[in-house]
């Protein structure tokens, strides 16, 4: 639709080393770090200012926890090994890997579903104490984070992929910064697991 | 050095324009990706909230002025038969500082000046991420859309101040403040994406030669700028999704145990805290003091530099106290809570970092007034307005230092005296390099001049009044005149009301102010007229003008005015510093970057 041409959207800049995308994605995470940052203070905060505060293995389900974080550990090596097959031009391997992280994202999802359902069914809901109404909080969000991550893959794997013909090395840099997000939601679980369930 | 190299090839390049296709009136002016286009749809709709701003705060002077009497005329905007209620006022004043802050300056001073400037400036093409771009502008106008729609809900807009203090704003009835969190996280996705486009911009598309220190102080601004809201922005997110779980779900995180409201214990688990809230507010907050500021700075350096035929005075001092200001803006957030009870330990590290944050305003501001020395300054309404800037920042700023000091704060916090400090940074500061920028720019969009004379006219008229409204409010914040309240202080006088009769009296010598505050508040609004009058015949009938009408240095200036579809007609190549006035031995007193050989 415009006739100019951005440059340095699929070639490095010499003299930064990247393409713009990299560097836009890394600035988004810096911002989501901060997003969660301020999370995880709130939560440091209202800990601190607690009479009581709940374990939370006597509350949450830590197995269930355990298998999600199995699941997306696995995903983000699953996701590694796509963007590392299009580095190697291999666009069927990328399709399959990136159908197994998307489906891990799924079972995440899944396990998450029925947790929430437990919680809610024994009356467990986010106005009862300060704990839950973080820790529905904070997986909330990261689960949002979750469904967005499995739709940009999923966008890649289906829409996206066009691209590969066209222009290989800015799909492989989108499929990059697509895993740098998914890493970080990764990421995010590994600090939430230990501080919500086994704190 | 890379001014040796002139390519050829590149000024052969077919003009864009030439074989640029007609693109349909949606896709040219509504959801454009063009970031001229962008800019101008920011100037428009933050133009327009800011006078939308404005008029709250003129019907809250009448209550000010003449409380619980009916306004005339305009009566119906405030129902109840024209006489303002406490709480339409305080609906008034939470919007008139919402849009002020979040929908009038910020789109204006970062979306649109960034957006129309700063690629021009560093000789791109557009933004990095244009489509991300038109996004960010499209959420500001759907959080600006929520915003005014909760005006009309039953019980109202959101009432709890432009910084929804909790617990206040977690317990206030209506949808109003919920409609305020919604609208909040538009506008806030709509800085963080614009910031990180900016960011992306200013790193990855300078032209050839363009290196950092080449970069005009504006593009340093608006960096550091970018990097405050992509910062600060997410904590303020974090806090809004806090908010809305407690009004939503029921939640307590800022609701303390034993909360009452209206004589009865409330019914919520408790345990959270109000204090959390400040802290996760000013913690943004308090960076975007600086967002609200620092854009302006920049537009204010570009005319004073251009206007005084003078490099300008320490560009490297300036830029790097630029970014030292931006470090240290995210630790001194706790200096607008000295009165919660934090501790003295706490408070005097704060205090202690709020005077440090003091001396880069103080460096850059020094560079501009030395900037001026010896050089033959033209006084066109641009410069009226930078000059403008210099004094009444500086008095903002001064005011600021009271307030800093937590000994003087416990007498100051919470009076209009707060008030008047940061209108005077946020009002004859930042709208006085606003205005700078408009008539500064104004050819480069349009091709036209704007009228001198007219321009004067709104110069001197906006100085006076601004002053006029705003220098009263410190003196009666030092009588002790608190802020927020409805009628001006006017149950400071009523002797019968009050418990302790007497115990006010000390500030009822100083209400009589508020009726010239107010008739100052509506005069500035009629000058105002002059500014729209001149904007809208500037644009049909301004004086044609070329491509450089200030014959200034930076590179924006070498694109034809207006730029078409892609800015520049060949590639531009930069060759010297921005700001090469008066060089000795140069042809010209202006030495172009984007002229080779220009300054030797
Ligand atoms: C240069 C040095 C400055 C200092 C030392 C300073 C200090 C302060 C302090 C301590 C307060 C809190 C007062 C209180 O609530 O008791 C305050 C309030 C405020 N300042 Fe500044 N300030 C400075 C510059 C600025 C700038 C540049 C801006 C904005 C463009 C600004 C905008 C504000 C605003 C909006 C508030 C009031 C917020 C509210 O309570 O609603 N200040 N300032
Ligand atoms: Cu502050």
């Amino acid at each position: 639709m415009s006739t100019i041409e951005i440059p340095y959207v699929s070639k490095p800049r010499p003299d930064t080393g990247l393409v713009n995308a990299k560097l836009g994605i890394w600035l988004f995470l810096a911002s989501e770090v901060m997003l969660f940052g301020g999370l995880f203070s709130a939560y440091v905060l209202l800990r601190i200012g607690a009479e009581i505060w709940p374990e939370g293995v006597s509350i949450l389900n830590v197995p269930l926890a355990t298998l999600n974080t199995v699941v997306l550990i696995s995903s983000s090596i699953t996701m590694v090994m796509a963007w590392a097959s299009l580095v190697r031009r291999d666009i069927n391997k990328y399709r399959f890997y990136n159908y197994i992280t998307i489906a891990c994202g799924l079972i995440f999802l899944v396990v998450k579903y029925f947790e929430y359902s437990a919680k809610l069914h024994h009356g467990l809901f986010p106005s009862e104490s300060t704990f839950l109404a973080i820790y529905f909080t904070l997986t909330g969000l990261h689960v949002l984070h979750v469904i967005g991550g499995m739709l940009v893959l999923a966008y890649l794997q289906f829409i996206g992929s066009k691209m590969w013909n066209t222009d290989p090395a800015r799909f492989t840099g989108r499929v990059e910064c697509a895993g740098l997000f998914w890493h970080l939601v990764d990421l995010v679980w590994i600090f939430l697991f230990p501080t919500l369930y086994l704190m | 050095m890379a001014d040796t190299t002139i390519t050829e090839e590149k000024k052969s390049e077919v003009s864009h324009e030439e074989h640029h296709e007609e693109l349909s009136f949606l896709r040219k002016y509504i959801f454009s990706t063009d970031h001229k286009m962008i800019g101008i749809q920011y100037t428009i709709t933050g133009g327009l909230f800011l006078f939308f701003g404005f008029g709250l705060m003129m019907l809250m002077r009448w209550s000010l002025a003449y409380p619980d009497q009916p306004l005339p005329i305009l009566g119906f905007l405030v129902g109840n038969n024209g006489i303002m209620t406490p709480d339409t006022y305080n609906t008034f004043g939470a919007m008139h500082g919402t849009i002020m802050v979040f929908m009038g300056v910020v789109p204006l001073a970062f979306g649109a000046f960034g957006n129309f400037v700063l690629p021009l400036q560093i000789g791109a093409v557009d933004m990095a991420f244009p489509k991300i771009n038109a996004f960010s502008y499209w959420c500001l106008f759907v959080g600006g859309v929520i915003m005014l729609a909760s005006f009309f809900l039953p019980e109202g807009a959101a009432k709890s101040g432009w910084t929804s203090y909790a617990p206040l704003a977690d317990i206030d009835i209506g949808l109003g403040q919920t409609f305020w969190l919604v609208g909040m996280i538009f506008l806030i996705t709509s800085s963080l994406m614009g910031s990180i486009n900016f960011i992306v911009t200013a790193i990855q598309l300078r032209a050839p030669g363009m290196t950092y220190m080449r970069l005009p102080f504006f593009v340093w601004t608006q960096l550091v700028t970018a990097v405050l809201l992509l910062l600060a922005f997410p904590p303020l997110e974090a806090a809004g999704l806090l908010q809305l779980m407690d009004r939503v779900a029921g939640t307590s995180f800022f609701l303390p145990t034993g909360l009452v409201i209206s004589g009865e214990v409330a019914d919520i688990s408790g345990g959270g805290s109000p204090l959390l809230w400040q802290h996760l507010f000013w913690f943004l907050a308090h960076p975007e003091v600086y967002v609200l500021i620092l854009p302006a700075m920049g537009i204010v350096t570009e005319v004073i530099t251009n206007n005084a035929r003078k490099p300008v005075f320490g560009y490297k001092l300036m830029v790097y106290s630029l970014i030292f200001l931006g470090f240290m803006s995210f630790s001194v957030w706790a200096h607008h809570m000295f009165m919660t009870g934090m501790g003295t330990t706490l408070n005097a590290f704060f205090q202690t970092t709020t005077m440090i944050i003091s001396v880069p305003s103080v460096i850059i501001l020094s560079c501009l007034f030395l900037t001026l020395w010896g050089g033959s300054i033209r006084f066109n309404t641009p410069m009226l307005f930078a000059l403008g800037f210099l004094p009444m920042f500086g008095i903002g700023g001064l005011t600021g230092l009271p307030l800093g000091l937590s000994a003087s704060d416990i007498h100051l916090h919470d009076t209009l005296y707060v008030i008047g400090h940061f209108h005077y940074v946020v009002a004859p500061g930042t709208l006085f390099g606003l205005f700078a920028g408009i008539y500064y720019w104004f050819p480069k969009v349009s091709g036209r001049l704007m009228n001198e004379t007219l321009g004067k006219l709104h110069f001197w008229g906006t100085l006076i009044f601004m002053n006029l409204v705003f220098f009263p409010m410190l003196i009666q914040g030092m009588a002790g005149i608190n802020r927020r309240l409805h009628d001006g202080g006017a149950s400071y006088a009523d002797a019968t009301a009050i418990i302790d009769p007497g115990f006010y009296s000390h500030a009822a010598n100083y209400l009589y102010l508020n009726k010239w505050m107010s008739m100052s508040a509506w005069a500035l609004g009629l000058v105002q007229i002059i500014f729209l009058v001149n904007l809208l015949w500037s644009i049909k009938k301004g004086k044609k003008v070329g491509r450089n009408p200030w014959n200034a240095t930076t590179v924006e200036w070498a694109a034809p005015s207006p730029p078409g579809h892609g800015n520049f007609e060949s590639a531009v190549e930069v060759y010297n510093g921005p700001y090469e006035y008066s060089v000795p031995g140069a042809a010209k007193d202006f030495s172009p970057q984007f002229e080779k050989g220009a300054s030797t």
